[in-house]
């Protein structure tokens, strides 16, 4: 790769978010085009509910990403957060469970998901082994101790006020979608803002030269996968209030549709470059066109070939443009 | 005689780079031809042409023992009997010795086994041919760096070669193995086997060489019979500028102490070193790679430690659990690997540069201030006078000088006592070197302490107040430049004469 | 014994833990060391197995597989209809369709790794969508019970009546399983290619200057993988005797974890076949252990999870640095 490359890539990148806007837009005028169900209140709305779910998932990917890895325990970790709380509002008497028991029990989800964010990060700051597979064996890890615990059953009865957080509106912004974008808001704060965020894109692109450098690399890559596990128990419990119940290995096919999300939203799959807004554009288009493709009737699991279609084809997009760049100089 | 090689008219184009122009060149059967220039002046891209790792731009004629190409792969240019000993060996640290040294022959070869008896055969006699030994079942990573070159030296010559290419074989050889080298580099034009040396200690390679081609800029200066050369008249060739330096000549161990090492020591490292550095005092280390420098450097940056003896900064003892602890003890350290550990080069200039300062970026209680962070930035770019274009740029858009200058400036603005320095020229144009040592004179003046590291021993002696040998992890003996002469100096790191 | 822990640490020190885990089983249940539960074992790894040797290749390259499961469930159905298409067909028409349809998406997922220049991981987390999807898509999930009568039938290899009346089967699968370690082996260790692949993977661009032809290897690489799966696809379906569209999606984690715990690295060049097999072993005898321990079965997983946590954590602490570490600690 020479230096001049290098150069225009950054710049493309900087680009993508206008690249991706008019992409968006151009996906939503042709389903709007394509079918009068589209562009209507009903739709908007579901997709404005469904969008939160893969959007907090994807923000828990995203850090790791950025730091040259990959968290794939991120939908366990969001299940086991989820029935984290489930519990304690069972405990507290179920549907009759108060708002302390809730408040308690968001406390202890996160504290499940913060967890095993931790974990992952002190095995990966700690020896050398690679994050695909340190959270990999804690992805099997929380799949089995939730399947024990809960049987694999889904477990049920919480308070209506639960309900109403997931499905309920404040001035017609359902709440979760509150939530992301409470979330996204302090993701790119932490990204671009802090030093906690500065450091995991330096040690992304070159983790030996950040700790020459005088950057805590250890303490970094805990607290990245820590952050990640918090966001997993953010999404577990919004889950939770939007399903009314947990069941573990719900949303497990939400695991590679994050990656995708991510690496379409210009994140660097070699991890230091890659910015939240991006992301969310790139998480706005998965929905439009996941609920497009639903209201023209295509099954669900021609969209996921989609998808991957999707992303083959940005990658080869990409590679073509680059091509292009160095012949056109 | 027909020439080995004879390339005309080779160009070579990188996205907007021309890192070759126009390239005539040609080496005869026998003969030791040199391949001179600065860091970046497209030796690498001449050898990788040659050995069919890029093709050249339309328009160049290849010419390989009288046989006309138009291009080459690597498979094809291995038959012809091009070798070529890499500068970064490209060996594969996870496969054995034997392995490394047969692996060319079975790539090439139409056979679709491998027979490890007859690998292992092919090693040895190769090892033999150059009087060398190896446990050949080893795992290359295994071995130390110097064992290293002389596999990849052993992988060049497995087959009948016409032509060897060497990039810095020397680098990390001691004086033994050096003169081993130089040995089978002669008996290799005995058998009229050509070889091409690219090295930079010129007076290794005016010694050896018949004739020396010189490249600038991507561009070829002129080809020269060796024995009408001399180092100074071969410097001016690959820079264009002509140098006259002159020693530091002052004594500052009157001044405050800032660094004070008493007998410390590193299981095969260093051993038993002593040594300190007063206020504003250049101390230069040297010594054959592999001496133990960068080693003893860590250990006082804090990134390992020493298991015995103590160091003492200002007088007061001090011990580092990890490089965060030395840095915010005021001391510095810009690696000798800029291109892995110095700088992050995917990404750009100003956050190379904030990197070690952002506490300095701070508002807001504790977040990042953009403004306060291009203050910074900039105050350093100006201060010393990086050539940027824009600093959110990479940093890999920059020049090896310009880079170093980065390297060195996101130290100083940690404000340290101590700066250590390795290797700072390595990848840096002879003609920008000076402007670092400009840089160190500058600072040494204002009262910084430097601890200078380089196996270029011209680099040290002109450089320092004080200079130390260093040598199989110990100090050997200190040098006063201004009261001994360069020779004396380098005969005690190569020997006498080769 | 010596000259192994020396040479091959990892495969050494599963060795070990096998033998000492079976040791502590065969006393805590008396149905462990039996023939008849050693053979169990033996055919109920041997599709594991035969994904672990071909996802070991890739691994070895410096690439990773994520599609493979589904990969293999592809030709499941289409073998199916390719061979009633032909009439039938029959054991050995039954490898060659299977074994060449995994390599045909074997060769998709290395066309574009190489092709586009595209990482491993993105590419085949994208084929795992793509193949999963259109075969949920185009077959609506419909499960096929009508396999040919040769596909499903049992096919005893070796048979030996135990004392008590019960008998020890080796089956079908297992001796696939020896073919495909076999095959393995002699790829990675005896052929100019397979030693390539090796070398590629531990330097990329040292591979790239002595002229090794990148393209074989990647084809290479990840056609065998694909080879592997369709065959291991075809052993499944011969197994259950029937063919589910589902069946073996998030079995392609599972077996990672396994090469990973047996010494390979994402990182390439690093691995050995009796470390892959030794590593699918060691987590098929936990398994085993535990369930004729009576611990439910919902608790395996979590079990295995925290074994395959510890073990790599382990495997990449470097005791010699820890040591020291503690004993200047101590020291001071």
């Amino acid at each position: 790769m020479t230096t001049t490359n290098r150069n225009k890539i950054k710049r493309y990148m900087e680009s993508e978010v206008a690249g991706l806007s008019i992409f968006l837009i151009a996906v939503v005028i042709a389903f709007s085009l394509a079918s009068p169900n589209f562009l209507t209140a009903t739709n908007l709305s579901s997709m404005a509910i469904q969008l939160p779910e893969l959007g907090l998932l994807t923000l828990a990917m995203l850090i790791p990403i950025l730091s040259g890895g990959l968290n794939l325990s991120i939908t366990y970790t969001a299940n086991m957060s989820g029935l984290a709380l489930a519990w304690t509002l069972q405990a507290f008497g179920g549907p009759e469970a108060g708002v302390e028991a809730f408040i308690l029990g968001c406390a202890l989800a996160l504290s499940v998901g913060a967890l095993s964010g931790f974990v992952i990060g002190v095995v990966v700051a700690y020896s050398k082994a690679h994050p695909i597979l340190v959270s990999l064996a804690m992805m099997i890890f929380m799949r089995g101790i939730g399947e024990f615990l809960s049987r694999g059953k889904d477990i049920t009865g919480f308070p209506q006020f639960v309900q109403n957080i997931g499905q309920g509106d404040i001035w017609g912004v359902p709440i979760p979608l509150l939530v992301f974008i409470a979330c996204a808001v302090v993701w790119h704060i932490i990204l671009s803002r802090t030093r906690q965020g500065f450091g995991t894109y330096m040690l992304g692109s070159n983790i030996m030269a950040t700790a020459y450098s005088g950057i805590s690399t250890k303490r970094n890559l805990i607290v990245l996968y820590t952050l990640s596990g918090l966001m997993c128990a953010v999404a577990g419990i919004i889950m939770l209030s939007r399903f009314n119940s947990v069941r573990v290995g719900h949303g497990e096919s939400f695991l590679l549709i994050t990656v995708l999300a991510c690496f379409l939203g210009a994140v660097n799959p070699f991890g230091g470059f890659g910015r939240v807004v991006p992301v969310v554009l790139a998480l706005m288009i998965l929905q439009v066109l996941t609920s497009g493709l639903n209201i023209l009737g295509a099954n669900q699991h021609l969209s996921t070939a989609l998808w991957g279609f999707f992303l083959i084809a940005v990658m080869v997009l990409r590679w073509a443009w680059w091509q292009y760049s160095i012949k056109r100089k | 005689m027909i020439p080995v090689i004879q390339f005309s008219n080779v160009s070579k184009t990188f996205g907007g780079v021309r890192a070759l122009i126009n390239i005539d060149f040609e080496v005869m059967p026998g003969e030791v031809h040199c391949l001179a220039g600065e860091n970046g002046c497209g030796k690498s891209t001449l050898i990788k042409i040659i050995s069919g790792v890029y093709d050249p731009d339309p328009g160049a004629t290849l010419t390989l023992m009288g046989q006309e190409y138009e291009t080459l792969s690597p498979a094809q240019a291995r038959r012809v009997g091009v070798g070529v000993i890499w500068q970064d060996h490209a060996l594969f640290p996870e496969m054995s010795v034997a392995e490394n040294i047969a692996i060319e022959g079975f790539v090439s070869s139409k056979s679709k086994l491998v027979r490890h008896k007859k690998i292992k055969d092919v090693a040895q006699k190769v090892c033999e041919r150059l009087g060398v030994s190896f446990e050949l079942d080893a795992l290359v990573k295994t071995l130390p760096i110097a064992q290293r070159q002389l596999i990849a030296i052993c992988r060049a010559l497995v087959s009948d070669v016409r032509i060897v290419f060497m990039d810095e074989p020397t680098a990390s050889l001691t004086q033994s193995e050096t003169k081993h080298l130089l040995d089978v580099v002669r008996t290799l034009t005995a058998e009229n086997v050509a070889v091409v040396f690219v090295s930079h200690r010129l007076t290794e390679v005016l010694e050896i060489a018949n004739r020396v081609t010189v490249l600038r800029d991507g561009q070829k200066v002129g080809v020269y019979d060796a024995s009408e050369m001399t180092l100074a008249k071969l410097t001016e060739k690959m820079t264009g500028l002509t140098i006259n330096p002159a020693v530091v000549d002052q004594d500052l161990s009157k001044n405050e102490t800032v660094l004070e090492v008493k007998q410390i020591s590193r299981a095969g490292e260093y051993e038993d070193i002593s040594f300190s550095i007063a206020q504003g005092e250049v101390v230069g280390i040297t010594g054959l790679l592999g001496a133990g420098r960068t080693e003893l450097a860590l250990s006082l940056f804090g990134m390992t430690r020493p298991e015995q003896g103590q160091i003492y900064l200002h007088g007061k003892e001090v011990e580092f659990k990890s490089n965060l602890d030395a840095i915010s003890s005021g001391v510095a350290y810009v690696s000798e690997d800029r291109l892995s550990l110095g700088l992050i080069q995917d990404q750009s200039i100003e956050n190379n540069l904030a990197l070690t300062v952002l506490d300095k970026a701070l508002a807001f209680g504790s977040l990042l201030s953009f403004k306060k962070k291009r203050t910074i930035v900039d105050h350093w770019i100006e201060e010393l006078g990086v050539k940027s274009g824009n600093t959110s740029d990479a940093i890999s858009t920059l020049s090896g000088g310009n880079q170093q200058k980065v390297a060195i400036a996101k130290w100083l603005a940690t404000n340290p006592k101590l700066l250590i320095l390795d290797a700072p020229t390595v990848g840096v144009d002879v003609g920008a070197r000076e402007g670092i040592f400009e840089i160190v004179r500058d600072l040494a003046g204002k009262g910084l302490s430097i601890l200078l590291i380089s196996d270029e021993v011209s680099e040290v002696y002109f450089n320092s107040n004080r200079v130390l040998h260093m040598s199989s992890g110990c100090i050997q003996k200190e040098y006063v430049p201004a009261r001994c002469d360069i020779s004396e100096l380098e005969d005690a790191i190569y020997g006498k004469a080769i | 014994m010596e000259k192994l822990f020396k040479t091959h640490p990892i495969e050494a020190w599963l060795l070990i833990i096998i033998v000492a885990t079976s040791a502590v089983l065969s006393v805590a249940s008396t149905q462990y060391l039996t023939l008849v539960n050693a053979f169990d074992l033996l055919n109920s790894i041997s599709i594991n197995v035969i994904f672990a040797v071909g996802l070991l290749v890739v691994l070895i390259s410096g690439g990773i597989d994520i599609s493979f499961a589904v990969a293999a469930s592809v030709v499941q159905y289409v073998a199916f209809y390719v061979l009633s298409y032909l009439g039938g067909g029959n054991w050995f028409i039954g490898f060659i369709v299977a074994g060449g349809l995994g390599i045909v998406l074997g060769a998709i997922n290395a066309g574009l790794i190489h092709y586009f220049r595209i990482i491993s991981i993105v590419v085949t987390i994208a084929t795992f969508n793509i193949f999963f999807g259109l075969l949920m898509f185009l077959t609506r999930g419909v499960y096929l019970y009508d396999l040919p009568d040769w596909w499903t039938n049992r096919i005893i290899v070796f048979e030996h009546e135990m004392a008590n009346g019960t008998w020890a089967e080796l089956t079908l699968p297992a001796v696939v399983m020896f073919g495909a370690i076999l095959a393995t082996w002699l790829l990675i260790t005896y052929s100019s290619i397979g030693r390539q692949i090796y070398a590629f993977g531990d330097n990329p661009e040292g591979a790239r200057r002595i002229g090794i032809n990148i393209v074989a290897v990647q084809f290479i690489a990840y056609g065998w993988m694909g080879m592997m799966a369709g065959i291991a696809g075809l052993m499944q379906a011969h197994f259950v005797q029937e063919i589910v569209p589902n069946a073996l999606i998030g079995r392609e984690l599972d077996v990672l974890a396994a090469v990973v715990l047996g010494g390979a690295t994402l990182g390439g060049g690093r691995g050995t076949v009796l470390g892959c097999v030794l590593g699918v072993l060691l987590m098929a005898i936990i398994q085993n252990g535990l369930n004729l321990l009576g611990v439910t079965p919902f608790a395996f997983k979590a079990i295995v999870g925290v074994i395959i946590l510890l073990a790599i954590t382990l495997s990449n602490v470097s005791f010699v640095e820890l040591r020291a570490h503690l004993r200047m600690q101590k020291g001071q």
